[in-house]
């Protein structure tokens, strides 16, 4: 019963929060996201944590659901069927309310492949025509408009994320990852995701 | 005796021949190289400044490079490596280009012809035609177009600006002076911004930047 009582507590403020939410609609909406990605919206396994995320980058993510472009595994199975009947209005509210959420720090990489993955985020590697990620991410991978903040994700998540577009999936984003991502050895990759997971 | 001096010329002949088609294979190879290497260098730049070189909206907005004069881009690229322009990525990416990539990269930029990437403020044009024609006389700010042209697509070391990222030009004109000319032994073409960098106003320099980034 107090368990009961606490989920509506938390839909309660939610909806304040966000007045497009004010309904029982907004809260079954939102219900439908923290299933997966956890109550206060700091990801599980395979679903990425959503607080403090850029919102515009939540936004076009749900868009590309919808249309399928986002194609990777994950998304396919779960997120086509949670966006397909989202309206955009809703989808801009649901992306500004994780948005503001405080993120928790993920802490889960393999801390000696951290300074390797630091030295890449920073520098890139231009013998290797490897770019800095921090140019389009943010010294403090913070993100910007529709570039997602990276610092504190999962390892897990991050590494998959990258390894799916050496994988030839999410191919359709309108953004220079996929060319990137996909000359990454997997080394790269695990420090790199390991370096992010520790970021705050 | 005849017999002997038809074989040597046989075997000379045929050992010039051989040598020759080695020879002519290894330059291939190295044309190759440094072909694909060129190439790879090109995509490695498009990366963050756009497919067609147009520029990127990234953290930093990044600056479009189609159509800039060899020179400019030739004289940042040592100014990024010799620290007369300070910015820690640039720094990265430029030292370890040869001065003959530096050159082919320049060429190659410069042949593009871009679409402007757009996204500036419309209501600021008509101001900002203002001053990058006839200046801020009040303020000794000159007319932009004396030395960027009358279309803004610049001349020699001093760059066009026709199309560039309204954001990138606010971020170069405000930092300026902690950007540009940063070794005071060896005061480059930079010094010229200086004075006018400082006499435009905030809100001056973003109707300025947003006319230009339209031009095509």
């Amino acid at each position: 019963m107090k368990f009961v009582r606490s989920k509506i507590a938390v839909l309660a403020l939610v909806a304040s929060a966000v007045p497009a939410f004010a309904g029982d609609m907004g809260a079954v909406k939102l219900r439908n996201c923290t299933w997966c990605h956890g109550e206060s919206a700091q990801g599980y396994g395979p679903a990425p944590r959503l607080a403090a995320q850029r919102s515009q980058y939540i936004e076009n993510q749900l868009l590309s659901f919808r249309t399928h472009s986002r194609d990777n595994p994950f998304s396919k199975q779960y997120m086509w069927g949670a966006a397909a009947n989202l309206s955009p209005r809703t989808a801009h509210y649901l992306a500004i309310y994780f948005s503001t959420l405080p993120a928790k720090v993920a802490d889960d990489g393999d801390k000696e492949l951290s300074a390797a993955g630091r030295a890449l985020y920073e520098h890139g590697n231009p013998d290797s025509n490897t770019v800095s990620c921090a140019v389009c991410h943010g010294p403090n991978a913070e993100g910007i408009r529709g570039i997602p903040r990276l610092g504190g994700l999962s390892y897990y998540y991050l590494k998959r994320k990258l390894e799916q577009w050496g994988e030839g999936y999410d191919a359709a984003a309108a953004t220079p990852m996929p060319r990137i991502a996909s000359k990454l050895s997997p080394n790269q990759i695990e420090a790199l995701a390991s370096y992010l997971s520790f970021v705050k | 005796m005849r017999v002997i001096s038809i074989r040597w010329a046989l075997l000379t002949a045929v050992l010039a021949i051989v040598f020759s088609t080695a020879s002519q294979a290894d330059d291939r190879d190295r044309t190759d190289f440094s072909t694909r290497g060129l190439q790879a260098k090109i995509e490695y730049c498009k990366t963050c400044h756009g497919l067609s070189g147009q520029g990127y909206h990234g953290f930093f907005p990044i600056p479009r490079l189609a159509g800039l004069q060899t020179e400019y881009i030739e004289n940042q690229l040592a100014a990024f490596i010799e620290r007369r322009r300070e910015n820690k990525y640039m720094y990265d990416v430029a030292h370890v280009l040869s001065p003959a990539t530096r050159a082919a990269l320049a060429k190659h930029f410069m042949g593009l012809n871009a679409k402007p990437l757009g996204g500036a403020p419309r209501k600021l044009v008509a101001m900002g035609k203002k001053i990058y024609e006839d200046g801020v006389p009040e303020t000794n700010v000159p007319a932009c177009m004396a030395c960027h042209g009358s279309e803004a697509k610049g001349q020699a070391a001093i760059p066009r600006l026709a199309g560039q990222l309204q954001d990138y030009i606010v971020n170069k004109l405000v930092n300026w002076n902690k950007e540009r000319g940063q070794d005071p032994k060896h005061p480059d073409i930079s010094a010229i911004m200086l004075p006018t960098s400082h006499n435009l106003t905030k809100s001056q320099i973003a109707e300025v930047a947003a006319y230009v980034s339209y031009l095509q």
